[in-house]
């Protein structure tokens, strides 16, 4: 049934990889290059840059990458129950309630803390 | 044992696929500024060949005519593969995406599918995960500031919608019980008290509302555009990006909205099936039956699943024009605080009517 499924991936892949690289080296050979000091600035509407874009920035994208990385992990202990729910039946059923309880504790405690907050 | 002209057979669907996407990309371009100025009683492109329909070529052309730009403090290594790593995981995620039935030839099994792969929605899930990597290196590696707050933001954004897309999809495979994409579509086949076709929209209602917002906000489209809003951000993580580059961050746009299209047609609306259509032709229930041959009920179900996968896009184009943009706190409440916690409810609906045998 999948036998060819990682050939067809490979052909597949080939040919997209291809494209996209072909595409960027011609649009970088054919294309006209005129440099001056002014277009390879960084653009900030108009005006001259101030300082350098490496500088800090708000916690919270580390915060909600935290969260997801928490909660993404049990959504994929979810996968191989919901694929033989049927067959495991009301035993399957209690085991992943136990197992949403859990999480749901974790959830409203990070909810509590502020974690979703955003200020 | 590899049997070659079956391998010459995908190799030419992977070619065939390929340019379709490609062709769906360009012409959705178009078909978004056509669209979009009919909404706001205005004309859009309409001067390059009849209707506008040569501006997607036109507008190729000029995207790889125009000048190379590298910023000067950019990190140049990084800067140029960001848009390959945006464009190439958009491409490949549409492989395990049934658009038909198995197709029966002398001697083999042909799957009207690139790849029919035992863990089909995981490698979506899989592989579209990785174009945020190139969003988020794109806009660190611009220098700019604006850039770097486009990625942080598409970032974040992706990630809060991730879980709960995960969830809603779920409850799809708790009542199908497969992960292959081909089994989810020919399952929904199957007749519900006789009749009614078991679509993914009829068993999993919640889960469809889910998952549509999500999908919304995974392919960074209005009412979630935040990561690109144009007048706070001057374009987010492509300010700098031009020529080609930047054609490569907008074609994976598009063709993330065609996978997500894809996805919600094949989860939830029967990918290709029609309504009683069988292998051998249309079976009515209780009302006989209309042979068909296999050819021709191939190609009623590859035209279905594109008038599916058609309906999301125009739906894509209608919800822009229709909803204002989120705030940002908004955003990451909707994810967290409603849309994880109802997906979870969604599961635990699903587990008890499965096992009370409703569904």
């Amino acid at each position: 049934m999948g036998e060819y499924s990682f050939i067809n991936i490979a052909i597949y892949a080939t040919i997209v990889i291809g494209f996209a690289g072909l595409t960027v080296v011609l649009s970088a050979l054919v294309g006209p290059s005129v440099k001056s000091k002014e277009k390879l600035s960084p653009y900030e509407c108009g005006v001259e840059p101030v300082g350098n874009a490496r500088i800090s920035f708000p916690v919270r994208y580390y915060v909600i990458a935290l969260m997801f990385l928490v909660f993404d992990v049990e959504v994929v202990f979810m996968y191989p129950w919901a694929i033989v729910a049927r067959a495991l039946g009301a035993f399957g059923m209690y085991e992943m309630g136990i197992f949403i309880c859990i999480v749901l504790v974790g959830f409203v405690y990070a909810w509590k803390k502020g974690a979703f907050e955003w200020d | 044992m590899v049997d070659h002209v079956t391998v010459l057979i995908y190799a030419l669907m992977c070619v065939v696929v390929f340019a379709v996407l490609l062709t769906t990309v360009a012409f959705l371009t178009l078909a978004e500024r056509r669209i979009s100025a009919f909404m706001q009683d205005r004309l859009g492109p309409n001067r390059v060949g009849p209707w506008g329909l040569l501006q997607p070529v036109a507008d190729g052309i000029k995207f790889i005519m125009k000048e190379d730009i590298v910023p000067r403090e950019a990190n140049r290594l990084l800067y140029i593969v960001a848009p390959l790593m945006t464009i190439v995981p958009a491409l490949l995620t549409f492989a395990v995406v049934p658009f038909g039935h198995d197709l029966f030839l002398p001697g083999r099994v042909i799957n009207f599918q690139i790849a029919n792969f035992n863990v089909g929605i995981l490698y979506i899930f899989a592989i579209a995960a990785m174009g945020i990597f190139g969003i988020i290196i794109g806009g660190w590696a611009s220098n700019n500031k604006y850039s770097l707050l486009g990625g942080l933001r598409s970032a974040s954004q992706f990630i809060s919608y991730e879980i709960a897309m995960s969830l809603a999809v779920i409850g799809v495979l708790m009542v199908y019980g497969s992960l292959r994409l081909n089994n989810i579509a020919q399952y929904q086949g199957s007749l519900w008290f006789g009749f009614l076709p078991k679509w993914g929209i009829l068993v999993q209602p919640l889960g469809f509302i889910i998952f549509i917002v999500s999908v919304y906000a995974e392919t960074n489209r209005v009412p979630f555009d935040l990561p690109e809003a144009e007048a706070e951000l001057v374009g987010g993580y492509h300010t700098e990006y031009s020529s080609m580059k930047f054609a490569f961050f907008f074609m994976g746009e598009y063709a993330n909205m065609i996978t997500a299209s894809a996805l919600l047609a094949t989860l939830y609306f029967g990918g290709w099936q029609v309504p009683y259509l069988h292998n051998i032709g249309f079976i009515f229930p209780g009302m006989g039956m209309l042979a068909m041959p296999q050819w021709l009920v191939a190609i009623i179900e590859v035209l279905s699943f594109a008038v599916k996968v058609g309906f999301f896009l125009f739906l894509f184009l209608w919800v822009r024009w229709t909803l204002p943009r989120f705030r940002f706190d908004q955003l990451t409440d909707l994810g967290w605080k409603v849309l994880i916690p109802l997906a979870l409810l969604n599961v635990v609906i699903t587990a008890v009517l499965i096992v009370l045998r409703v569904l």
